[in-house]
């Protein structure tokens, strides 16, 4: 049991951190890998709190695809070492204080309202079967939904990339 | 009988409106015909009515149809014809042909020919309502139609900015009198919930004993509508201007008809200013002194129509002072013989002024006598009855006012004074006219003679001056008339003599020049009251001062939108928050969002108070 | 691993922290892929809490839910990179602060 419970502050522990490094570097590959990483940490959180289905899921499609996707972006754009620099002069933490004190005051009032609930924790593991009968259950319009958007993403990604696929098409030939 | 009744109105607007939509594209004898003809027709069937008025009891009322229902009120559109507005009828559509017969040739090179007859037979139309309508309702309408048609046609040659002016003076100076006749009939329906003549008379002479404060009122404000369209002091100004129209339509118009629709208001609605003997003596009063200020400036004028519109002013003011004193038929059969000789007159003139190449300054006109023998018989005669020399039509009626003004009691003498010197200025500037314009030396040569069209109802409206006198009027059953005849006295001679002593002094002066009076009139005082006279007694400028600069200012500062100033104010701070706030649409994507989860925590704070309390 | 003992307010709490991490980086940061990264973060954070809570029921919802917000984020994440795209060749800038054509 503590060794559950030592796993699991461990890997929030790493996802808060490679999440606040993640959002601090300058180089946007480095910030991706801890992007990664943080991800794969909330991932193993999911399997401790008995959701092995959607730990499959953030793994495979959330560190696997849409981060591979932002990693082909960053190659795309070739960001070369004077637009680190530039990155790094753009990273004006002067500018901290008014962001900094709207989180501080968030945070203050969800933890005051998260703390405020039954700490019962009677964690019940959720199979992968029953999410699916959920699914194409009673959330088939969801799904219907989700896959509508899905494909509007795909087709307004096509649209507003496919000049610079073309440009740098016509650039190799 | 009914039909024929509905028939005479309706000619005369069917025609008006078959010109005012085609006019333009119809061949020039076919306007002609339908102008003339419809008023012709109209007339035609006006005999038919007095052929069968002998056999007919009692007045002939006509319902057409309710006009409006609102309420327990409800007006009818009803013709109703009896003696009075017979005679109007007669008058109206007789004359009317005769002046339509005239314009055809008159108006003959004229480009707006169709436009022309289009607003003549609308007027007739308008005319004949006024006078056949049962309610004052109809009557008002008729009596703005009437209005409409004088604008139209005085500014008919709209081309020159001058008459539009006229026009525009003559439409809103007889708004003034209509306006506060408009509040007449309004007190009248507010009083008897009716607009129907009779029921109105019968139901005041009830309701209202004589003297009483409503009656006066509403007698003072009809009157004042009557003041206005019958160019009575203080409204008389518009009536010379208006003679920038058409001289046809001055004769129809501006002397025979529309003007008298004042007299024949008033006695319509004799009943009722029975009831109001300060509104008759106020009417006696303005009449005379209507009569003789406007007899002065036509002594004056140099224009020959000027000289006529003064002289319809006067002769109108013979009528209300008819009226003033209740000689009810006095007043209409001056308004009938009036209607003769001044229409001739105004042909005359119009006749003179064409063949003259539209010359119309009588100092450049002379020794016509012997070169336009139709236009001079035509004056010789018209001014013979405007003079009210014996054995003409003039006579007959102006006779009759005077002496019956003589028997008024208390007043009587004083206002037959007036009257009678009016009654020799009136002589005088009328034989003045004759001389000047027929005698002496040739000034300008005529180019033509007038055509038949022209010398046929000349000739027509002379027979009618000279034996119109003799007609005689039954109105004793529509108006409430003294029984006897005015006695012949010394006063009776003295009436007579009157004119013939003006027209001898005007052939000394102006014909022969043994009575020399260039000492007086080139006096320093004699050239200003010429000069003030021929200014129609400084009222155009008196109005001037009084009334239009301070409107034209008052305009001049509205102008310049103050009301927009305070509209201003609004669209400033409408612009002012817009500015504020655009500045806070900066463009930046981090602003958005540090608002955005400000809001939220605004919102989680609001939560969380609600929570605890 | 019995996953019984996990606190559920722990991971809640874990996931406030995510999402405020999230936001400030988003209106810290002015390149335009780091604030979608922090956008990720941050639907990532409301996920965890959805996990969570269909833990603490037993129910499958939290996971339904979590797969909804996997399919908004790849949407997003697809347009929003395209965006990018766009940006640069239009601006050749990835400063958010070049992007201020909606000034009023």
């Amino acid at each position: 049991m503590t060794l559950t419970l030592f796993l699991f502050y461990l890997s929030a522990a790493i996802a808060l951190g490679s999440t606040a490094l993640a959002l601090t570097r300058a180089n946007a590959a480095h910030a991706l890998i801890f992007l990664i990483v943080s991800l794969l940490a909330i991932a193993v959180l999911f399997f401790f709190l008995g959701a092995p289905f959607a730990a499959a899921l953030e793994i495979v499609i959330y560190a696997g695809a849409i981060m591979v996707l932002f990693v082909f972006v960053v190659m795309m754009l070739n960001l070369s070492e004077g637009s680190r620099e530039q990155e790094r002069a753009m990273l004006d933490f002067s500018q901290w204080w008014l962001p900094g004190l709207l989180t501080a005051i968030l945070l203050a009032e969800l933890v005051y309202v998260l703390t405020a609930i039954d700490s019962e924790s009677t964690v019940r593991a959720v199979m992968p079967k029953e999410v699916g009968l959920s699914l194409f259950g009673p959330y088939v319009l969801g799904v219907e939904l989700a896959s509508m958007l899905l494909l509007a993403g795909l087709v307004g990604a096509y649209h507003l990339g496919h000049h610079f696929l073309r440009r740098n098409r016509g650039r190799s030939e | 009988m009914e039909t024929l009744l509905t028939a005479v109105p309706l000619l005369p607007l069917a025609s008006a409106a078959l010109l005012l939509l085609y006019g333009r594209n119809l061949p020039k004898p076919l306007v002609t015909g339908l102008g003339v003809g419809s008023v012709g027709l109209a007339a035609l069937a006006v005999l038919s009515l007095v052929m069968q008025w002998q056999e007919a009891a009692g007045p002939v009322t006509v319902v057409l149809w309710q006009w409006l229902s609102v309420g327990s009120f409800s007006v009818d559109l009803a013709l109703r014809l009896d003696q009075l507005s017979l005679i109007w009828l007669c008058t109206i559509t007789g004359i009317g042909f005769l002046i339509h017969l005239y314009s055809s040739e008159y108006m003959d090179s004229d480009d707006n020919y169709s436009r022309y007859f289009a607003y003549l037979n609308l007027f007739v139309a308008s005319m004949l309502l006024l006078v056949l309508g049962d309610s004052l309702l109809l009557l008002f309408l008729g009596w703005e139609g009437v209005g409409l048609c004088s604008y139209l046609l005085i500014g008919f040659w709209y081309r020159d900015a001058a008459n539009g002016a006229a026009a525009r003076k003559a439409f809103i100076v007889t708004r003034a009198g209509d306006a506060a006749m408009a509040l007449g009939l309004f007190l009248l329906v507010a009083q008897f919930n009716t607009l129907n003549i009779q029921d109105i008379v019968e139901a005041a002479s009830v309701a209202w004993s004589a003297g009483d404060t409503l009656p006066t009122l509403a007698c003072g404000l009809i009157f004042a509508g009557a003041v206005g369209k019958s160019a009575q002091l203080p409204l008389q100004t518009w009536l010379p201007d208006a003679m920038a129209g058409p001289t046809p339509v001055s004769a129809l118009i501006h002397a025979a008809t529309m003007v008298t629709a004042g007299i024949y208001l008033v006695a319509r609605l004799s009943g009722l200013f029975l009831l109001a003997p300060d509104v008759l003596l106020v009417i006696a009063v303005i009449g005379v002194a209507t009569a003789l200020m406007a007899a002065c400036a036509a002594l004056a004028q140099h224009d020959i129509k000027r000289i006529l519109a003064y002289s319809t002013i006067s002769q109108l003011g013979y009528m209300f002072l008819a009226l003033g004193i209740q000689a009810w038929d006095a007043g209409v059969f001056h308004m009938m013989t009036h209607a003769f000789f001044k229409a001739l007159l105004f042909l005359a003139a119009g006749a003179v002024i064409e063949c003259l190449h539209h010359e119309q300054d009588i100092r450049n006109m002379g020794g016509l006598r012997n070169r336009l023998p139709v236009p001079f018989w035509s004056v010789l005669i018209g001014s013979a009855a405007l003079a009210a020399l014996p054995l003409t039509a003039g006579f007959a009626s102006k006779d009759l006012i005077l002496l019956r003004v003589w028997e008024v009691d208390g007043m009587g003498a004083w206002l037959w004074t007036v009257a009678a010197i009016a009654a020799l200025i009136t002589a005088l500037y009328s034989f003045k006219l004759v001389f000047v314009v027929f005698f002496g030396d040739i000034q300008t040569e005529p180019s033509h003679q007038p055509g038949w069209r022209m010398s046929v109802p000349l000739a027509l409206l002379c027979a009618l001056s000279i034996l119109g006198g003799w007609i005689v009027l039954p109105l004793s059953e529509v108006l409430p008339l003294q029984a006897e005849d005015p006695a012949h006295g010394a006063i009776a001679i003295v009436s007579a003599a009157i004119p013939i002593v003006g027209v001898a002094l005007a052939y000394l002066i102006f014909q022969t020049r043994q009575l020399d009076v260039s000492a007086v009139t080139e006096s320093g005082g004699g050239r200003w009251t010429a000069q003030y006279w021929l200014e129609g007694w400084g009222m155009d400028r008196l109005y001037d001062a009084v009334l239009v600069q301070p409107y034209a200012r008052l305009a001049q500062w509205w102008r310049g939108e103050p009301m927009d100033r305070v509209v201003a104010v609004v669209t400033g701070a409408a612009e002012f928050i817009h500015h504020q706030l655009s500045t806070t649409q900066s463009g930046r994507l981090g602003r958005y969002v540090a608002v955005l989860s400000a809001g939220l925590i605004l919102l989680l704070t609001l939560m969380l108070l609600r929570a605890f309390a | 691993m019995g996953p019984g003992m996990v606190p559920i307010e722990h991971v809640l709490v874990l996931a406030g922290l995510l999402f405020v991490i999230g936001l400030f980086g988003l209106m810290l940061r002015r390149n335009i892929i780091f604030m979608l990264m922090a956008l990720e973060v941050m639907l990532n954070s409301a996920a965890l809490a959805f996990v969570a809570a269909g833990a603490r029921w037993g129910q499958p919802d939290g996971q339904v839910i979590f797969m909804f917000i996997l399919a908004i984020a790849a949407a997003e994440v697809s347009v929003g990179l395209g965006l990018v795209l766009q940006m640069r060749r239009q601006l050749r800038s990835l400063d958010m602060n070049d992007a201020i054509r909606l000034r009023g």
